[in-house]
């Protein structure tokens, strides 16, 4: 049996577990309160007054108006709704990213290349950031949408997002930022941003899965992608999913209060693991921005070997992290992330993302330290590569 | 008919669920005739009759395979690897499989061998495996080309 065994939850960048008294709060919208907010009798007139509370809630915290705040089924289909619903309102044009993005923005954006649309893919710098320069560069008369993300998931970096939204204001483009990772760190007061669509996503959030927000701005139409019932604004058809708008506000609520104390807490025990680590592990460095970075981030290299080796060794001692290292159908692939930031394949397959949450403690990082110096050791012992740390950039 | 009622939970298996099989698992946490000391690896690499290399870090996997022969027979075999679970376990079990067999029957050893004495592997991990019978039989034709 496993149940005495210690177990450290360190991917709470993949996804959060659900706060308790987001769970609460969700409860009685499965049980009593399960009304479609469309009726007109008394269970679906309570059903939409607390969506409509939940949405002035989220509303609130980004300081813009409920009718901006659209939910969705999660982070994907906000990201698919703000790009698509943006091309496909123009018709035809030009669309910048850059090449760090989530797949639901890598994805999208090449299937509206093959679809006429044109992209341009930026690069960034060694750290992960996207310089507005380049964005402002890019532009042509024919750009429709500007869409970068605010925190990037696999490196923690953030990005300027505030001076790209301040170039695309200016030449009269549409901004989106994907702002998954950010939900529940950064500030998300859009009459600061300059941007006029905003991607947020529940499950990152210690919220439910399955929901997510597009914030859009007053006057920027989209084409909705999901037609039917005329729900959200017409942007989202289909009923709502009450329990996962009111637990998702809700969670947003939390974060919101909680932000300022538990960014703290975070950076602190982030930056000490960091600086451990890199101290006790010979050939190990950091992958992204060291400080334009998400509180709960470390993404480290350990060179020599490989991540998912590293993964398994360190989930049989209860310990939950993820790798930028993936197996294919051909050949060991490496994330584009580690590829954009000019990682070297060799150096980028033995990279680990430990992502710290509310439950993380100090103890729980010295613990992970002290399985993991070994197990690199271990894994290093049976390796024949040995590559040099003055190689590991392209 | 009976309906089939999915079993959408996995309640008290929390934390146990594992990617590959108990034979992976094995080879992968226990690896088999690694070297005991980096004196033997030295040792091994002035001393083995063969040495075979293939694969390279830039794509992902690489292993290297050392072996002694004596009359025609692998008394021998120590390895290195750098990849995954199954790119370990299977080069951990291939050096099991490879004692005491004659040059001939090791060099008949084929990747759906070692998939077959691990009990299966993810599709997609297959191509790991193809490698470790690669470099036994590199070593095998280096421990020839020294024997002319
Ligand atoms: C930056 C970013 N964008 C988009 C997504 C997609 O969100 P979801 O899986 O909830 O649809 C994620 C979550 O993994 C993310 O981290």
């Amino acid at each position: 049996m496993k149940s005495n065994k210690k177990t450290i939850y360190l991917d709470n960048a993949a996804t959060t577990y659900t706060d308790e008294r987001v769970v609460n709060a969700m409860l009685p919208y499965f049980g009593t309160m399960y009304g479609n907010p469309h009726s007109l009798h008394s269970y679906g007139l309570d059903a939409q007054k607390v969506v409509d509370i939940s949405r002035e809630s989220v509303a609130h915290i980004l300081s813009c108006t409920p009718q901006e705040i659209i939910f969705t089924s999660g982070g994907t289909e906000s990201v698919n709704l703000a790009i698509k619903g943006v091309a496909f309102s123009k018709g035809s044009g030009h669309i910048i990213t850059s090449k760090i993005e989530h797949p639901a923005v890598l994805r999208t954006c090449e299937f509206l290349e093959k679809n006429g649309f044109t992209v341009t893919y930026l690069n960034v710098d060694k750290d992960g950031i996207v310089n507005p320069q380049d964005v402002q560069k890019a532009i042509t008369k024919n750009t429709i949408l500007i869409s970068i993300m605010y925190a990037n998931n696999e490196i923690g970096t953030i990005e300027p997002i505030q001076d790209i939204g301040n170039i695309a204001r200016k030449h009269n483009i549409l901004f989106h930022t994907d702002a998954c990772q950010a939900t529940g760190s950064l500030s998300l007061d859009v009459s600061h941003l300059n941007v006029d669509l905003m991607t947020l996503n529940g499950s990152k959030v210690y919220g439910p899965k399955g929901v997510g927000i597009l914030y859009t701005r007053n006057g920027v139409t989209l084409q909705p992608l999901i037609h039917g019932g005329g729900q959200e604004f017409t942007m989202r058809s289909g009923t709502e999913n009450v329990p996962a708008i009111v637990g998702f506000a809700k969670a947003m609520e939390y974060a919101h209060r909680e932000k300022k104390k538990e960014n703290k807490r975070l950076i602190q025990l982030r930056d000490t693991f960091i600086t451990n680590v890199i101290k006790t592990i010979p050939k190990s460095f950091l992958n992204g921005h060291p400080t334009e970075r998400l509180p709960n981030n470390v993404n480290i290299s350990f060179l020599d070997v490989e991540g998912e080796s590293v993964l398994l060794y360190l989930n049989e001692k209860g310990i939950a992290v993820s790798t930028g290292s993936a197996c294919s159908s051909k050949e060991l692939e490496i994330s584009h992330v580690l590829d954009a930031i000019g990682l070297k394949h060799d150096a980028a397959h033995g990279s680990i993302r430990f992502t710290i949450g509310r439950k993380t403690t100090t103890q729980d990082l010295k613990y992970v330290l002290t399985v993991l110096t070994p197990i690199i050791e271990t894994l290093r012992r049976i390796s024949p590569v040995k590559v040099k740390k003055s190689e590991i950039r392209k | 008919m009976t309906p089939i009622i999915h079993k959408a939970e996995v309640k008290g298996k929390q934390g146990q669920n594992w990617l590959y099989t108990k034979e992976v698992k094995e080879h992968f946490f226990h690896p088999k005739n690694t070297f005991k000391s980096v004196e033997e690896e030295e040792e091994f690499e002035k001393n083995a009759d063969g040495i075979g290399e293939v694969g390279s870090p830039a794509c992902g996997d690489m292993m290297r395979m050392y072996i002694k022969v004596k009359d025609g027979i692998i008394v021998a075999c120590r390895w290195k690897t750098f990849g995954c679970a199954s790119a370990i376990a299977s080069t951990s079990i291939l050096s099991e499989m490879v004692i005491g067999k004659t040059l001939d029957d090791a060099r008949k050893i084929k990747p759906k061998d070692i998939v077959q004495k691990l009990k299966g592997l993810p599709q997609r991990k297959i191509h790991c495996s193809v490698l470790g019978d690669k470099a036994l039989q590199k070593a095998i034709d280096n421990f020839e080309k020294k024997k002319r």
